[in-house]
């Protein structure tokens, strides 16, 4: 029986929600085509992660446990996934949209011959084609696109779907990996990282993003403010993490990441289409802006016109009475 | 060291109204500007390739400006799909010798991000993705590149490829010595055919549009009221 392979992402030693939320999807796709669904973990922790995985119906998971995987480098990602690509022969592999999978997907495609449809908002089935809705224009438009090439792999943009579980008695399929690190040609030298960095934006519920309103650093300690209070991420635009105010690995939008929490502050931020590009999914979006013809407030659910300096430590305080 | 960019002509993704102005790329702009940057000490070459239809001659002319040193035009019709461009690029370095090929991180149009990683797996290099720093240590190229949790510093042994984020820098605006010094540069033409296309892209639609929001104007004391009220009452999300 063919089946779809789910490719997930694992931060802090657990299945990034996005990569569940992809799994879910899957596992509707399976049930509906008669497929088998599968799961792959890379790692030394992999094992660890099995029932994870099958609390959310993969029956079986392959893992390679392999520590030179457990800092990202694309020629070992790449070679594991070939191994596991040879053994489980899928229809489909699909994961999350991460910086990750981003940088392997390419070069994986050409090794094993697969056709990609990269950063979906929707994929399908339909006889012999996968099918996808696709973000172009700065996500301005909608593209349908598809492929009727024997494999395919899809990734898909964060918050497309609803993570669920759906357990089944999986089994754990340990995959032999053998990588020469001679061939590497490549050598991580160290990872840089900064406060807020390990934060996983795509799996925050509320996020608070700061634009080049928040021009200091009495503003930034608002906007935390704000996020401590709420329980958010932060979030930022591009023009001030160019002032090295925000990280960025912050950064939302086109180059940055996709969001679309249940609710997304906007605070300070103009509302550029490569910003929305990656936030306009939210559920529920606040706007905190000086100019009332900010084009933010052409997506926003609430706008609010003021300066963010009077109008956040009033609304910190407001929300912290509200939800004590 | 020898380096050459892949560039893409696109439409101006900004504009509200599409009329058809075509500009280069602004991925594949942080490329050039990089490799210009890190040349200019030596005054070694950086060249050009674009894979596109004719009309992209004005975007080659404009990256020439910003100073790098000649250009081949791969001349195709418009090409939406990644894997029929890498293979066209891969044809074109398998011809030709350079320490490092770069490439923007994706397309402002289509968004899709691989023809970079494509192609240096067809060229069987190693490479790296979405960098927004490179130097030169030697015979090998230190890539910082944006992850998922901070950002990685990679050394690459040369030839290798990498693709650009625009957080790279900020990508010079031509000069007029430049702009007239580009119309002198040379330019080759290929006459190129698409490969069969992996992915096919169909219709385009608008996407879903966000219900209407309400705007509160005024003092801030009630604006604050009126917004925990209604994201309590009727968001429910607090
Ligand atoms: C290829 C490409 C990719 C890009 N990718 C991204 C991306 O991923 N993410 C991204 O964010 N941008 C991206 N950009 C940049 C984008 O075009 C905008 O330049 C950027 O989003 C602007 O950020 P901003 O809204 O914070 O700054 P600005 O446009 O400067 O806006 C600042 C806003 O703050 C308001 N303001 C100022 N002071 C106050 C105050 N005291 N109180 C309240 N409001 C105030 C102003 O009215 C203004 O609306 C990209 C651009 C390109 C070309």
């Amino acid at each position: 029986m063919s089946s779809i392979l789910v490719f997930c992402s694992v931060q802090e030693n657990r299945i990034k929600r996005s990569s569940l939320e992809v799994m879910s999807r899957a596992r509707q796709l399976a049930t509906e085509n008669g497929l088998s669904l599968g799961a792959a973990i890379l790692g030394s922790h992999a094992s660890s992660l099995v029932s994870e995985a099958t609390a959310h119906g993969a029956s079986q998971v392959f893992t390679v446990s392999d520590p030179v995987l457990d800092a990202h480098v694309n020629a070992p990602v790449i070679a594991a996934l070939e191994g596991i690509l040879t053994t489980v022969q899928p229809r489909l592999m699909v994961a999350a949209s991460t910086e990750s999978v981003k940088d392997v997907l390419g070069a994986l495609a050409v090794r094993t011959d697969a056709a990609v449809l990269p950063d979906v908002a929707s994929f399908d089935l339909a006889g012999d084609s996968v099918v996808c809705e696709r973000p172009v224009m700065a996500a301005k438009k909608l593209a349908a696109t598809h492929t009727t090439h024997p494999l395919v792999f899809v990734s898909v943009r964060s918050g497309s779907y609803e993570a669920s579980e759906a357990p089944v008695d999986g089994e754990e399929v340990a995959v032999p990996f053998h990588f020469d690190p001679a061939t590497l040609g490549a050598t991580l030298k160290e990872i840089v990282t900064q406060a807020g960095d390990t934060v996983d934006l795509s799996e925050a519920r509320v996020v608070v993003a700061a634009g080049r309103g928040v021009r200091d650093e009495a503003g930034r300690a608002l906007v935390q403010q704000l996020a401590d209070i709420t329980g958010a991420a932060i979030g930022a635009s591009r023009a001030v993490v160019e002032t090295g105010l925000f990280p960025a690995t912050a950064q939302i939008g086109q180059t940055g990441k996709v969001v679309s929490p249940d609710l997304y502050f906007a605070i300070g931020i103009s509302g550029a289409v490569q910003h929305t590009a990656g936030m306009a999914n939210s559920r529920i979006i606040v706007a905190i802006n000086k100019d009332p013809d900010a084009p933010i407030f052409d997506v926003a659910t609430y706008g609010l016109v003021g300066d963010c300096f009077t109008i956040l430590p009033l609304l910190n305080a407001a929300l912290r009475e509200a939800m004590a | 060291m020898k380096f050459c960019v892949c560039i893409k002509q696109v439409p101006d993704v900004q504009a509200t109204v599409q009329t058809g102005r075509m500009v280069l790329n602004a991925y594949d702009a942080s490329a050039v500007e990089e490799a210009l940057v890190l040349n200019e000490p030596t005054g070694d070459p950086v060249d050009l390739v674009l894979v596109g239809g004719p009309g992209a001659t004005e975007t080659i002319r404009k990256a020439l400006a910003m100073g790098a040193t000649g250009a081949t035009h791969l001349v195709t019709e418009d090409a939406t799909d990644s894997h029929a461009v890498a293979l066209l690029l891969s044809d074109h370095f398998s011809q030709a010798d350079y320490d490092v090929i770069l490439t923007g991180k994706q397309s402002q149009d289509s968004d899709a991000g691989l023809a970079g990683s494509m192609l240096a797996a067809r060229l069987n290099l190693p490479y790296a993705t979405n960098a927004v720093g490179l130097a030169i240590e030697g015979e090998k190229l230190i890539v910082t590149r944006q992850g998922d949790v901070g950002q990685e510093v990679i050394a690459l042994e040369t030839p290798c490829v990498v693709t650009c984020s625009n957080d790279m820098n900020n990508p010079r605006i031509p000069a007029l010595k430049g702009i007239m010094a580009a119309k002198r540069k040379p330019i080759t033409t290929v006459e190129a055919t698409l490969p069969e296309p992996r992915t096919v892209v169909g219709a385009t639609m608008d996407p879903p549009s966000r219900e209407p929001g309400v705007k509160l104007e005024g003092e801030p004391e009630e604006m604050v009221a009126d917004l925990v009220r209604r994201l309590d009452a009727e968001a429910g999300v607090i």
